[in-house]
């Protein structure tokens, strides 16, 4: 038997079978880990004694006749920006070094007693504050399907773990695409819900008006199984939504006849090779393509020529398939991100005003309290998360705050009409997760080049929908390439309905990454 | 917007309560430039009557039965404090020059 690659079906019918043990079970994903991890970098901790008491505690519950969750078994790691009673939980941040949280997140409670067992916790940007995990303070996550490429991020442990057959699954956090881009850049499938569909209680946030947390999974029937667990109403977090949870795994329904894809032309828009190299020292390509709106650019970096193939055989393969294609327009798509990075950095600024080493995490000892305050922060904090605390105090300073944080917030608004006008067109929009693979270590040197990354992803989260990475193929590389579809505000169903016919037309199979140790 | 001068980036760092080196003042000041000119570009957009997003799906203001219940132990709570004196949390001096 093979189990780090079984499914969530498959691993939850042998537990409960009896055909393996959780304790063999998680005995085999811990030595994966202690064989894989030295290369790939996935893990931050690795709750080895955890693991194996909740796998002793499921076979004795077996063997008693008492119910068993539908996750029984099932290796499952988080995040290290969800907090975990009794384990150290870091955030990916200095500041955090070493903290053990008093309690668990609503998401890590319902797993628990669903019957997944936690094995460790993943690393990340720094409080999820980047695209390829290369800002976390610990350590680098090499992508399982070529070391000398990241992973994505910010959820990229998560997304590298669950690649290399690590864990079953795992949860992120996604606030502009840290669930969905290392997903597409470890060929696993990652979903985004809609805002308020999962509590976030426990998350440590970054920009909560922003912030979801979500599954990422080798397949789309495993992400519709652990968000069936997830989903909910918490009363601990107000912002979390009360509609009635429908069932994610009915809907794998396996059909798109007459299903309604809405192609948004802007971000396919071609980029204009004329518009010339680097300007000025800014370190990307500000006006890539024709103008929009009197703009003066558009959010589109250039789609690589093997991403836009895929998706072009994604589409073709939906329309085999009975689906139709529809043009939609979402003009407003290039504000996206210079809205995105003035809402999440303010919303950051103020959330993350609360490590100033008084109540728990690291304090650097002064003579006055500001003092203090100031001595923490700076030697707490990494690059990215200061220049991002500083950006977003100087949005929401006074005098700036109308110019910045409030027209950002009015341009949400106008991006979320933009989708609810095209859902009446269509029932999903597709669109490819990232412009381009995996990228080297070290290849976005600057802030904004990576920032720019991000385009096709943000507008799910201003506008609070919800989004999947769906692996369709891999380039001549070797490196996947994943598709994205957003949906309607809690229409999850037939994301996943769609995500299920893509990855039986065009998914990677049993294709695994070499960095799987070939085992 | 042009660059911000090293005096703006200072009282930046104040607010954001960041201890910030000279080298990193430099850095941050000139990515600091560089971004809010790009995200300047979204002042050209009309936005009359826009209402801003605040929450991206509409939610009635929640609020819950004022039901006491259990919360976290105070020993619980304080588990992760750097610097305690029983059930207080030791800090500094607050006004420079008083006593801690």
């Amino acid at each position: 038997m093979k189990p780090e690659f079984w499914s969530i079906t498959e691993t939850v019918k042998h537990v409960i079978t009896g055909e393996i043990t959780a304790q063999q079970i998680v005995d085999g994903a811990l030595d994966r880990i202690t064989f894989l991890d030295r290369e790939v970098g996935a893990f931050l901790e690795v709750d080895k004694d955890g693991a194996r008491k909740q796998a002793a505690e499921i076979d004795r519950k077996r063997a008693a006749g008492e119910p068993l969750g539908s996750l029984v078994g099932v290796p499952v790691a988080l995040k290290d920006n969800l907090v975990t009673k009794d384990l150290v939980t870091t955030a990916g941040s200095k500041i955090l070094e070493g903290w053990v949280p008093p309690y668990d997140a609503t998401v890590v409670t319902k797993l628990r007693a669903a019957g997944a067992i936690i094995v460790g916790k993943t690393n990340l940007d720094e409080f999820g504050m980047g695209s390829s995990t290369e800002r976390s303070a610990y350590k680098q996550t090499k992508n399982p399907w070529d070391p000398s490429r990241v992973p994505g991020g910010s959820s990229g442990g998560s997304a590298a773990a669950v690649s290399a057959g690590m864990c079953v699954a795992s949860l992120g956090t996604d606030t502009g695409g840290s669930i969905r881009q290392p997903a597409a850049f470890c060929g696993i499938v990652g979903l985004k819900p809609t805002y308020g569909r999962v509590s976030r209680w426990g998350a440590v946030a970054f920009a909560s008006s922003l912030d979801q947390i979500g599954p990422l999974t080798r397949t789309v029937a495993d992400a519709a199984a652990v968000l069936q667990v997830i989903a909910g109403h918490d009363p601990r977090d107000a912002t979390s939504l009360e509609a009635p949870v429908p069932s994610y795994v009915d809907a794998l329904t396996g059909k798109v006849e007459g299903l309604r894809i809405g192609i948004p032309h802007e971000f396919f828009a071609a980029a204009d090779e004329s518009a010339g190299p680097e300007e000025e020292g800014l370190g990307f390509t500000p006006n890539p393509g024709p103008e929009e709106e009197g703009l003066g650019f558009t959010p589109n970096p250039g789609i690589e020529p093997e991403v836009r193939a895929a998706i072009e055989r994604t589409i073709a393969a939906l329309t085999e398939r009975g689906a139709i294609t529809v043009d939609i327009s979402l003009p407003h798509t290039a504000l996206a991100l210079p809205a995105y990075y003035i809402v999440a950095p303010a919303e950051a600024s103020s959330n993350l005003s609360r490590y100033d080493g008084v109540r728990y995490g690291k304090r650097v000892d002064a003579s006055e309290l500001l003092e203090l305050y100031r001595r923490t922060r700076g030697a707490g904090f990494g690059p990215e998360v200061k220049r991002r605390i500083m950006l977003g105090t100087y949005a929401l300073r006074s005098g700036y705050y109308d110019a910045y944080y409030k027209k950002a917030q009015q341009i949400r608004t106008l991006i979320k009409r933009d989708f609810d006008r095209a859902f009446r067109f269509c029932d999903v929009v597709l669109t490819p997760t990232t412009p381009g693979v995996a990228f080297q270590f070290g290849a976005k040197t600057s802030p904004l080049d990576m920032y720019l990354g991000d385009v096709f992803t943000l507008s799910c989260n201003l506008a609070g929908l919800p989004g999947i990475n769906v692996p369709c193929g891999v380039t001549t590389g070797g490196l996947p390439i994943g598709v994205q579809l957003l949906g309607k505000p809690l229409d999850e169903p037939t994301l996943l309905r769609t995500a299920g016919v893509i990855e039986s037309a065009v998914g990677l199979g049993t294709r695994r990454p070499s960095g799987a140790g070939g085992i | 917007m042009a660059e911000l001068t090293r005096k703006e980036v200072e009282e930046l760092a104040l607010l954001a309560r960041l201890h910030l080196e000279p080298d990193e003042l430099d850095r941050i000041g000139s990515e600091l430039g560089t971004i809010l000119a790009y995200f300047g570009t979204i002042a050209a957009v009309d936005t009359t009557d826009v209402p801003p997003m605040t929450h991206a799906v509409p939610v009635d203001l929640a609020l819950r039965a004022d039901d006491p219940a259990p919360s976290l132990p105070v020993a619980e709570a304080l588990r992760g404090a750097p610097k305690r004196d029983g059930d207080l949390i030791v800090v500094p001096a607050i006004i420079p020059g008083s006593e801690s």
